[in-house]
C-alpha cells in the first residue's frame, strides 16, 4: 500500500515536474539595455516582446492590432489620436496601467538623456489624461506612421513608480506588464524571463520559464539546436536550412523581412561625393542594371532570400508592383556607361566586416566587371563604416537596414533633405513634398498613389540601389506547435507550446 | 621565508608603474581607433540631439588627458565606471566574468600539464624513439590546428552526434558544478590541447639538458632504477623553466580565450573584450585590461617565488 501511495505521488511529481516547461531561445547578438527607451538591438526587441506589453502591435500582414490599447480615434486633420486602453492591467510589480502609466512613458521616451526615441516621437506635442482608460496624444502634425512606431520600443510600457526609482538603471532591473517577467541576467550569456500569472492573456502562453542564450556563432548556434540544447535559434544562415530540414527533429519557419541590404550612394556628402557615380544618375542606374540580384541570391544565400527593387519589402500594402527588381542587362548598362562618358569607372565600396556581406560584395564585383565597372571593395568595422558615412568619407556603402512596418520608417530618414539617415546628402525638395503628404493621411490608397510617385523619382535617381531583402529564418525543434512567423522577425509565444 | 618579504614587497612596487602605462597605453590605443563611440550607442535612428546630450554625459569631449585623468582617478578608488552600453558597473561585470575565465584558464592549463609534462619526460627519456616522434607530432599538430575548428568538430562530433556533452548552456559552479563540468571540459580540452605541445616541447628540451648531468650518470651507476632516476632526480630539476612558460601560458588564457568561449558559449573576458572594443566601450576595456594586466604580473610573480623555492641556489641573490 505504502509503495503505491509512494509511486502515486512519484508520478504526480513528474507529472507536474514535466508542465513546468522552459523555452531555451538562441540569440544572434547579446541584447544591449533592456530598457525600451535607449534601447536600440534588435535582439533586445525580441526579449521585449516577452516582456514588455505595448500599446499596439503588428500582425503578420502588417495591419496595426490592439494589445494595450484596445482602440483609437484620429481626428480628421490627424493631429489628435484618442486611445481607449485594456482595463484591469496590472505591471510585474502591481503598479496599475492606465492613461497615467502611458502619458508618464511617452514623456519618458522624449526626455530621458538617453533615450533614443526621441526622433521617432517627434511629431507628439503632448499626452493627456482624459480618465484612467483613454489617453489624448496631441501631435505637432500630423503623422501617419504613429501607430507603427507604437507597435515597437515607443509603445512599450514600463512601470512608473520602478522607471522612476532606477533612473538610468532601470534596464538592468526591468520591470513591465508583458506575459513574462524579468528574473535574471548574465551579459553576454542568458536572460531568465518566468512566468507573469497576473498577465490579461495568462492562458496562452503555456510556458513558464523563458531562457534566451546568446550564440554569436552560427555554427555553435546549430550544433547546439541539433543537439537538443535550444529549443529556437533565431536567424538561421540560409545555408544551413537543408541541414536542419533533413533533421527530422527539426524543422524551418521563414519570413521576408521588413529590411533590405543596398548600396547607398554619397551624392552630394563633401569632397568624396565628386565622382561620376556620386554625379551621374546614369553611372547609378548602370551598377544596378550590372547586378544579377537573383544570382547573388543563389550564390551567397542558397536562394533563400528576396531580390529587392524598392523600399518597402513585397508583404506591404505600399509594395508598388510597377517597380519590381531590375534584370541583369550589362548591354544596357555599358550603353549607359557610355553616355555618361565614363566607361570603366571605379567606384569604392565600404562594407561591413562580416563573411556573409563579404561574400555579397565579392560577387557584386565580379558582376559589375563585367559590365566594365570597377569595385574596389573596403572592408571595414561596423563602427568605424557608420562613422566614414555620416562623415561622407566614402563613395558608396553597402549597409543594410532593418525594417520598420510602416515604408515611412523605411523611407523618410533616408531621403528627406537633411534627414537623419540620409548619409548620402540626397536632397530633391519634390520628394520632400511627396514624403511629407505621404505623413498626412491614414488612407492606404491616397498613400500608396504618393509612395509610387516617390518610387518613380526615387528608383531613376538611385541614391540608395536596392539589392535584396533578407528572410529570417528560424530553426526549432520539431515538437513547437503554433509558431507564427512576422516580417519584424519577433518571437511571439502567444498560442505556441511544446508538444510532448 | 621571511627573507621573501621584503623581495615581495620590491616586486610589487616595481609593478606599480608598469600597470599605470599599461593602463594608459591601452587608453590611448581605444581613443586611436576611429568610429565614435556615440554613434556606436546611438543606435540605428542617430538623433542629433540624443548624440550630443551622450557625448556631453560621458565627458567625451573633453581633452584626453582629462578623461584619462578621471579614470585613473576613480579606479584607485574602486570604482571603474560603467559599460556605455547597458550601465553595468564594469566592477559587476568582471565579477561575473572573472571566475569563468580563471576557471576555465586552469582548467585549460591544467589538462596542458597532464598531457604536456608526462609526454615530453617520456620523449625525452626515449629519445629518438617512436614514442619521441609521436609526441613531437602530437605536439605540431596541437598548436597548428586552430581552435575554433577543433572546437565545432569537438562539438559535433560529441554534442551533436554522441550527445554525450551539451553544445552550450554553461552554468557557474556555484549553482550546478555537474553542469558547469560538463560544458567546461571541450573549452578547457581545445584550449589546453593547443598548449599541451608547447609544454611538451619545453619539459622535452629541459629534460633533455639535465639527464647529460654528471649526476644522473652518477645515480645510474648507483644502480637506481631508470624510473627514479628520470622522475626522482632529473625531473626535480627539469622543473624550474616548466613553472615559468606555464605562467605565461596561464597568463595568456587570463585575457579570454576568444575564440574558444565564442565557439562554446563560454560568458567569459574574452567575448566581453571584443564586444566592448568593438562598442567602443571603453571603461569595460580599461577595466578588463587593468584586470588582466594585474593578474599577469601576479602570476610572474608566484613563478618567480616557485623558482625560488623550487631551487635554492637562487636564493642567495
Amino acid at each position: 500500500m505504502k509503495t503505491r501511495l509512494l509511486l502515486a505521488g512519484a508520478l504526480m511529481l513528474t507529472a507536474t515536474a514535466a508542465t513546468a516547461q522552459t523555452l531555451r531561445i538562441g540569440l544572434v547578438d547579446d541584447p544591449d539595455l533592456l530598457d525600451p527607451a535607449p534601447g536600440k538591438s534588435f535582439v533586445g526587441r525580441i526579449v521585449f516582446q516577452s516582456l514588455c506589453d505595448k500599446l499596439v502591435d503588428i500582425s503578420p500582414d502588417l495591419k496595426i492590432v490592439p494589445r494595450l490599447a484596445m482602440s483609437w480615434e484620429t481626428t480628421e486633420d490627424g493631429k489628435v489620436i484618442t486611445f481607449k486602453l485594456r482595463e484591469g492591467v496590472t505591471f510585474h510589480d502591481g503598479e496599475k496601467f492606465d492613461a497615467a502609466a502611458v502619458k508618464y512613458n511617452i514623456e519618458r521616451d522624449k526626455t530621458m538623456p538617453e533615450s533614443i526615441r526621441k526622433a521617432e516621437l517627434a511629431s507628439v506635442d503632448s499626452v493627456d489624461v482624459v480618465d484612467p482608460l483613454t489617453v489624448r496624444f496631441n501631435l505637432k502634425k500630423a503623422d501617419a506612421s504613429l501607430l507603427a512606431t507604437l507597435s515597437d520600443r515607443a509603445g512599450m510600457m514600463v512601470a512608473p513608480e520602478a522607471a522612476k526609482q532606477a533612473g538610468a538603471k532601470f534596464g538592468l532591473n526591468p520591470v513591465c506588464s508583458g506575459p513574462y517577467k524579468f528574473v535574471d541576467r548574465v551579459q553576454q550569456d542568458h536572460i531568465t524571463l518566468a512566468r507573469n500569472p497576473n498577465y490579461w492573456n495568462a492562458k496562452a502562453f503555456s510556458f513558464d520559464k523563458i531562457v534566451y542564450r546568446t550564440i554569436p556563432d552560427s555554427t555553435a548556434r546549430l550544433a547546439s539546436l541539433r543537439s537538443g540544447d535550444l529549443d529556437i535559434a533565431e536567424r538561421v544562415e540560409p545555408t544551413d536550412v537543408k541541414e536542419i530540414e533533413a533533421q527530422k527533429e527539426l524543422k524551418v519557419v521563414s519570413v521576408t523581412s521588413l529590411g533590405y541590404e543596398g548600396l547607398t550612394v554619397n551624392v552630394a556628402n563633401g569632397p568624396a561625393s565628386k565622382v561620376p557615380v556620386g554625379q551621374d544618375k546614369r553611372v547609378r542606374q548602370a551598377l544596378s542594371l550590372a547586378i544579377d540580384r537573383q544570382g547573388v541570391m543563389d550564390a551567397v544565400f542558397d536562394g533563400q532570400f528576396t531580390p529587392a527593387g524598392q523600399a518597402v519589402p513585397p508583404v506591404s500594402p505600399y509594395y508598388s508592383d510597377k517597380f519590381p527588381p531590375s534584370q541583369r542587362d550589362v548591354t544596357k548598362a555599358k550603353a549607359l556607361l557610355k553616355a555618361a562618358g565614363v566607361e570603366h569607372p571605379v567606384i569604392n565600396v565600404i562594407y561591413t566586416s562580416s563573411s556573409r556581406i563579404q561574400r555579397v560584395a565579392e560577387v557584386l564585383q565580379a558582376m559589375a566587371g563585367e559590365a566594365g565597372i570597377e569595385l574596389k571593395l573596403i572592408s571595414t568595422e561596423f563602427a568605424t563604416q557608420i562613422q566614414e558615412q555620416t562623415d561622407g568619407t566614402f563613395e558608396t556603402s553597402l549597409i543594410g537596414w532593418s525594417g520598420r512596418p510602416d515604408p515611412d520608417g523605411n523611407i523618410y530618414s533616408f531621403y528627406i533633405c537633411g534627414g537623419g539617415l540620409n548619409d548620402g546628402h540626397y536632397c530633391n525638395k519634390d520628394v520632400d513634398a511627396i514624403l511629407n503628404d505621404t505623413r498626412i493621411t491614414t488612407d492606404v490608397a491616397a498613400r500608396r498613389a504618393l509612395y509610387e510617385k516617390f518610387d518613380a523619382v526615387a528608383l531613376d535617381e538611385l541614391p540608395i540601389i536596392y539589392l535584396y531583402f533578407e528572410k529570417y529564418i528560424w530553426g526549432m525543434t520539431a515538437k513547437l506547435q503554433g509558431f507564427i512567423a512576422v516580417p519584424d522577425g519577433m518571437i511571439r509565444l502567444d498560442g505556441v507550446k511544446l508538444a510532448q | 621565508m621571511n627573507a621573501m618579504l621584503p623581495y615581495v614587497v620590491r616586486r610589487v612596487l616595481t609593478a606599480l608603474p608598469t600597470i599605470a602605462i599599461f593602463a594608459c597605453f591601452v587608453f590611448l590605443l581605444q581613443k586611436l581607433l576611429p568610429g565614435d563611440p556615440v554613434l556606436a550607442m546611438a543606435g540605428e535612428d542617430r538623433d542629433p540631439a540624443t548624440l550630443a546630450a551622450l557625448r556631453i554625459q560621458y565627458h567625451l569631449d573633453d581633452p584626453l588627458p582629462l578623461q584619462f585623468m578621471r579614470w585613473a582617478a576613480d579606479a584607485l578608488r574602486g570604482n571603474l565606471g560603467e559599460s556605455l552600453r547597458n550601465h553595468d558597473s564594469v566592477l559587476h561585470l568582471i565579477a561575473q566574468k572573472l571566475p569563468v575565465t580563471l576557471e576555465l584558464a586552469l582548467l585549460s592549463t591544467l589538462i596542458s600539464v597532464l598531457i604536456g609534462v608526462p609526454a615530453g619526460i617520456l620523449a625525452a627519456a626515449k629519445k629518438g624513439s617512436l614514442w619521441d616522434n609521436l609526441a613531437r607530432g602530437a605536439a605540431l599538430w596541437g598548436v597548428s590546428i586552430p581552435t575554433f575548428w577543433f572546437g565545432i568538430v569537438l562539438i559535433i562530433l560529441v554534442s551533436v552526434n554522441m550527445h554525450l556533452l551539451p553544445a552550450s548552456g554553461y552554468a557557474p559552479i556555484s549553482e550546478d558544478p555537474w553542469q558547469n563540468i560538463r560544458t567546461m571540459i571541450l573549452p578547457a580540452f581545445v584550449l589546453g590541447n593547443a598548449q599541451a605541445g608547447i609544454l611538451m616541447r619545453h619539459t622535452r628540451s629541459s629534460m633533455l639538458e639535465v639527464l647529460r648531468q654528471d649526476y644522473v650518470r652518477t645515480a645510474r651507476a648507483k644502480g637506481l632504477t631508470e624510473l627514479r632516476v628520470v622522475l626522482g632526480h632529473a625531473f626535480r630539476n627539469a622543473l624550474a623553466p616548466l613553472v615559468t612558460v606555464t605562467a605565461v601560458l596561464l597568463g595568456q588564457l587570463l585575457a579570454g580565450a576568444v575564440l574558444t568561449e565564442q565557439v562554446f558559449s563560454i560568458p567569459g573576458f574574452g567575448k566581453m573584450l571584443v564586444d566592448a572594443v568593438f562598442n567602443r566601450d571603453y571603461a569595460v576595456v580599461q577595466g578588463v585590461a587593468l584586470c588582466t594586466g594585474v593578474g599577469f604580473i601576479l602570476l610572474n610573480l608566484l613563478a618567480d617565488i616557485a623558482q625560488l623555492v623550487l631551487n635554492p641556489r637562487l636564493r642567495a641573490s
